[in-house]
């Protein structure tokens, strides 16, 4: 008798579904294991991570701060995947789009007047994720760069020009040396729905099914899946697939450039330190975790901010680390990767038939 | 058959199984001492996958493999090397930037941590005029021509004193002189005891190499004969399991007016230097022109020239009377032109993708398949079921990624597509170079029906005589340079053979 993994020719929908949530539960289980070697309860830990993070409207709250950005990151590098373009520069890409949204939002309120200061910021923020990221396009494109080290080489640049500014030219005069500029003007702020939760909401989950209409029903849709697949065949069917790779990884960057737009208008409303804080990266992890569904971000999206803020949480009720979210956040990521196999692969067990049965 | 001897190979009661496929089911064979064995087969018949498992490369289900009578538990090719099995593949498997001498011992476990050149050069010379193998040991392979790597692959077997060589359809990618040239290598090693088992779907080599030919259809042997004792006609029949009709019944040709034309149209190849040379042809309606030539005298610079995939340096390129000179691919289809290109696996098929979203590749532009931005999925579906059918693509659905099909239904999906697209002109670049009879004959049919409903084809292939039975009219390309057009009716071979060598007729008379 022996085991055999045998490919599959069609991806198990039941396993697309299974593998992130058994995926889920087995870091549960791991991350147990850390918490009893530090002598702390893991039920009642994850107890108090999961009331933390859902069980009150502050922390819900907290929770949706946490996965807006996650959503609109995620939902952005995913594009980027889907064309097998390695965009890991979308923390560069958010933090820049803040930059602009807050360069508009403080400088340009005399030619601005009520909510078109908002509107413009919002889209300057866009507009500057999707130059930033275009520029990679452009050099992978043309030159044939690799995308990986510049979108990453790319974030140190916009996340120290961010620093220059909040440090330097931007910084409050009455910040009382709080590195930061002064506060937008009331008509640059986004509206809140409850806590500091904003309407950022809405726009990632209405852009995370507009993605999906766009991935799965439409002919531009179909050219980024062909181009994904295989560009000499992209080619070859008329496709113009330089242009459209830098159009596709354009939409990637705006779509990070608006996260970063809506923290310094929905959050801070101020650029200060604190902006980059790794969402750019974490949305890696939910890209893949979503397996590049645009549908699947939100919920993965939520699963991860509300992990991040049950970690805080567990800081104050059990006096744990902080970082153990952090570290189960990690921990599920590889049962993700090893679960990975069975969405493309079956297990079959084999008898060994005796040669004789050929007879029959 | 000798009871006295022991066969030297003995596969037992083998059978195979892949997803949706009964790969080997069942196969026993033979393989005896100083024997050639030809493994006839159509694509997807189990012919390498029965291989595979010889040397080591998959598992069976089920079966045993006895060599010279002991019972041999193969788990590698590592194994199967220590019992002198040896495997030419399809794909070479050498090292690019590596030189000859280097390829030729890497991944042996005798030699020292620092190998003895000399005594390598030496043995590896020894053996290359032993069997007439010539190689030059110090070229990189990526120098080598494919008749060169194929030779350094076989040494590389020879050096591991291999008793049983493999040669997974090893006639596809050599030139006919090549292809003698290997029969005589075979039958050196034959002389010399050693036996060899030679993958094919062509009857004449069956002939040319074999002392013994098994059959295989859908992974299970249908004959097993000596060769004399059998006629290309009567394998063919049993290889597809009905009759072949190798001719091609052909309309009168009724030409119309010119569909493509190209006047003095110079290009150059991927490496910068001229491919097309000056080259003047013109295509007219409801006819096929046919391309002879070896391979790599320009013929894929040609096809990617008249569909817009490379530019044209100078001259001009007219398309049903429009100039379409260095026009984008999507102009070019948007004229109704139609394209099999050379290489199906990785430029005409996406194998990631069903075979519904192969099939809709060209048309989901427009209506039927699109309304304005959007897809609309069920129509896909339809037209796909549709084709499928029509040209029938053995698959398991619409919704099959197209990596799992064979060979041969992975060109018909791609002849389905350009079919189904094409107005004015289609371009087919060796659209039967590794099909096997079945789907051989569906391709050719198809082109003729092309021409009997109007359309241009400008048809390339290496095979002669596919060439003269499909083609109206031929023309000869020999470095980049259209060397004679002429009828292909009465056309004599010799003439053609003397043209694609680059000797005008003239000369040669």
């Amino acid at each position: 008798m022996r085991i055999v993994f045998e490919k599959r020719k069609t991806t198990s929908v039941a396993a697309m579904v299974l593998v992130p949530v058994v995926s889920f539960l087995v870091s549960l289980v791991l991350t147990a294991i850390l918490l009893l070697v530090f002598g702390a309860d893991p039920l009642k830990t994850f107890a108090a991570m999961a009331a933390g993070a859902f069980g009150n409207i502050h922390g819900f709250s907290e929770t949706l701060v946490k996965s807006i950005p996650l959503m609109l990151t995620g939902l952005g590098v995913g594009i980027a995947f889907r064309l097998k373009f390695w965009n890991i520069g979308a923390e560069g890409q958010l933090t820049l789009g803040g930059v602009a949204a807050a360069g508009i939002a403080l400088f340009m309120e005399p030619f601005l007047p009520g909510r078109s200061l908002l509107w413009a910021a919002v889209l300057g923020g866009m507009l500057a994720g999707a130059l930033w990221a275009g520029i990679s396009a452009l050099l992978k494109t043309s030159l044939k760069v690799d995308e990986t080290l510049v979108t990453l080489m790319m974030n140190y640049i916009a996340i120290l020009y961010s620093e220059y500014l909040y440090y330097g030219p931007w910084r409050d005069p009455k910040g009382y040396g709080f590195p930061g500029s002064r506060m937008f003007s009331e008509a640059a702020w986004l509206p809140r729905l409850f806590g500091r939760a904003h309407a950022g909401l809405w726009v990632a989950l209405i852009l995370a099914v507009v993605l999906w209409i766009v991935f799965k029903r439409t002919r531009w849709g179909f050219e980024l899946q062909i181009i994904g697949a295989s560009q000499k065949a992209a080619r070859y069917q008329g496709i113009a697939v330089e242009r459209n790779i830098v159009l596709a990884i354009m939409l990637s960057g705006a779509i990070c450039g608006l996260a970063g737009a809506f923290e310094v208008t929905g959050i801070s409303h101020r650029l200060q330190q604190g902006l980059s804080i790794g969402y750019g990266y974490t949305a890696i992890i939910v890209a893949w975790m979503s397996q590049l569904n645009p549908l699947a971000v939100p919920f993965v999206a939520l699963a991860l901010g509300g992990l991040a803020v049950g970690g805080d949480q567990i800081q104050f009720v059990m006096g744990l680390p902080a970082a153990m979210g952090v570290v189960m956040q990690g921990l599920i990521l590889f049962p993700m990767l090893a679960g990975s196999l069975f969405t493309e692969y079956r297990v079959k067990v084999l008898r060994r038939e005796p040669a004789a049965a050929c007879t029959a | 058959m000798d009871e006295r001897t022991i066969p030297k190979v003995e596969m037992r009661g083998i059978s195979k199984s892949f997803p949706g496929v009964l790969a080997n089911d069942c196969v026993d064979l033979v393989l005896y001492r100083g024997e050639v064995l030809a493994l006839l087969g159509e694509n997807g018949a189990g012919k390498s996958t029965l291989m595979n498992i010889l040397c080591g490369l998959y598992r069976p289900d089920a079966g045993e493999i006895y060599i010279d009578g002991r019972l041999a538990a193969i788990q590698s090719p590592r194994d199967a090397q220590k019992l002198g099995i040896g495997m030419v593949h399809q794909n070479f498997k050498l090292v690019d930037s590596m030189t000859v001498l280097e390829n030729i011992i890497l991944g042996l476990d005798t030699e020292s941590f620092v190998p003895d050149w000399n005594k390598v050069r030496a043995r590896l010379m020894d053996l290359s005029a032993r069997y007439h193998l010539k190689v030059d040991p110090d070229a990189s392979i990526w120098q080598l021509s494919v008749g060169e790597q194929q030779r350094v692959e076989i040494l590389k077997l020879l050096y591991r004193n291999a008793e049983i060589l493999i040669l997974d359809e090893p006639t596809a990618v050599l030139t006919p002189q090549e292809s003698r040239e290997l029969s005589r290598v075979v039958h050196a090693m034959r002389a010399e005891g050693k036996s060899a088992i030679f993958i094919t779907h062509k009857m004449e080599e069956v002939t040319e190499f074999s002392d013994r030919v098994m059959v295989l259809r859908k992974g299970k042997v249908v004959a097993e004969t000596s060769t004399r004792n059998t006629s290309p006609r009567e394998l063919a029949t049993l290889m597809v399991g009905r009759e072949i009709l190798f001719q091609i019944e052909k309309q009168p040709r009724q030409p119309g007016e010119v569909v493509l034309e190209l006047d003095h149209v110079s290009a150059l190849n991927d490496r910068g230097l001229p491919a097309l040379k000056d080259v003047c042809l013109s295509l007219h309606a409801g006819e096929v022109l046919g391309i002879a030539g070896v391979a790599g005298n320009g013929q894929r610079e040609l096809a990617e020239v008249v569909t817009g995939l490379r530019k044209a340096t100078s001259g001009t390129l007219r398309i049903a009377g429009k100039d379409m000179t260095n026009a984008s691919p999507l102009q070019i289809i948007r004229q109704g032109v139609a394209h099999i290109p050379q290489d199906r696996a990785s430029v005409g098929a996406v194998g990631d993708l069903s075979v519904a979203s192969n099939l809709a590749m060209k048309q989901y532009r427009s209506k039927p398949l699109a309304a304005g931005i959007f897809l609309l999925p069920r129509r896909i579906m339809d037209m796909a079921r549709r084709l499928i059918d029509a040209f029938r693509i053995a698959t398991p659905s619409p919704q099959t990624q197209v990596k799992f099909l064979s060979g041969g239904n992975i060109q018909k999906t791609i002849l389905a597509r350009e079919i189904g697209a094409v107005k004015t002109v289609m371009v087919a670049v060796y659209p039967s170079r590794g099909l096997d009879v079945g789907a051989t004959e569906t391709v050719r049919r198809q082109l003729v029906a092309q021409r009997d409903n109007g359309l241009g084809v400008l048809f390339f292939s290496e095979d002669l005589e596919e060439l003269l039975q499909v083609s109206d009219r031929i023309a000869v390309l020999f470095e980049g340079r259209i060397m004679d057009v002429f009828p292909a009716e009465g056309a004599d071979m010799e003439h053609i053979g003397m043209l694609m060598a680059g000797m005008s007729g003239k000369e040669s008379a």
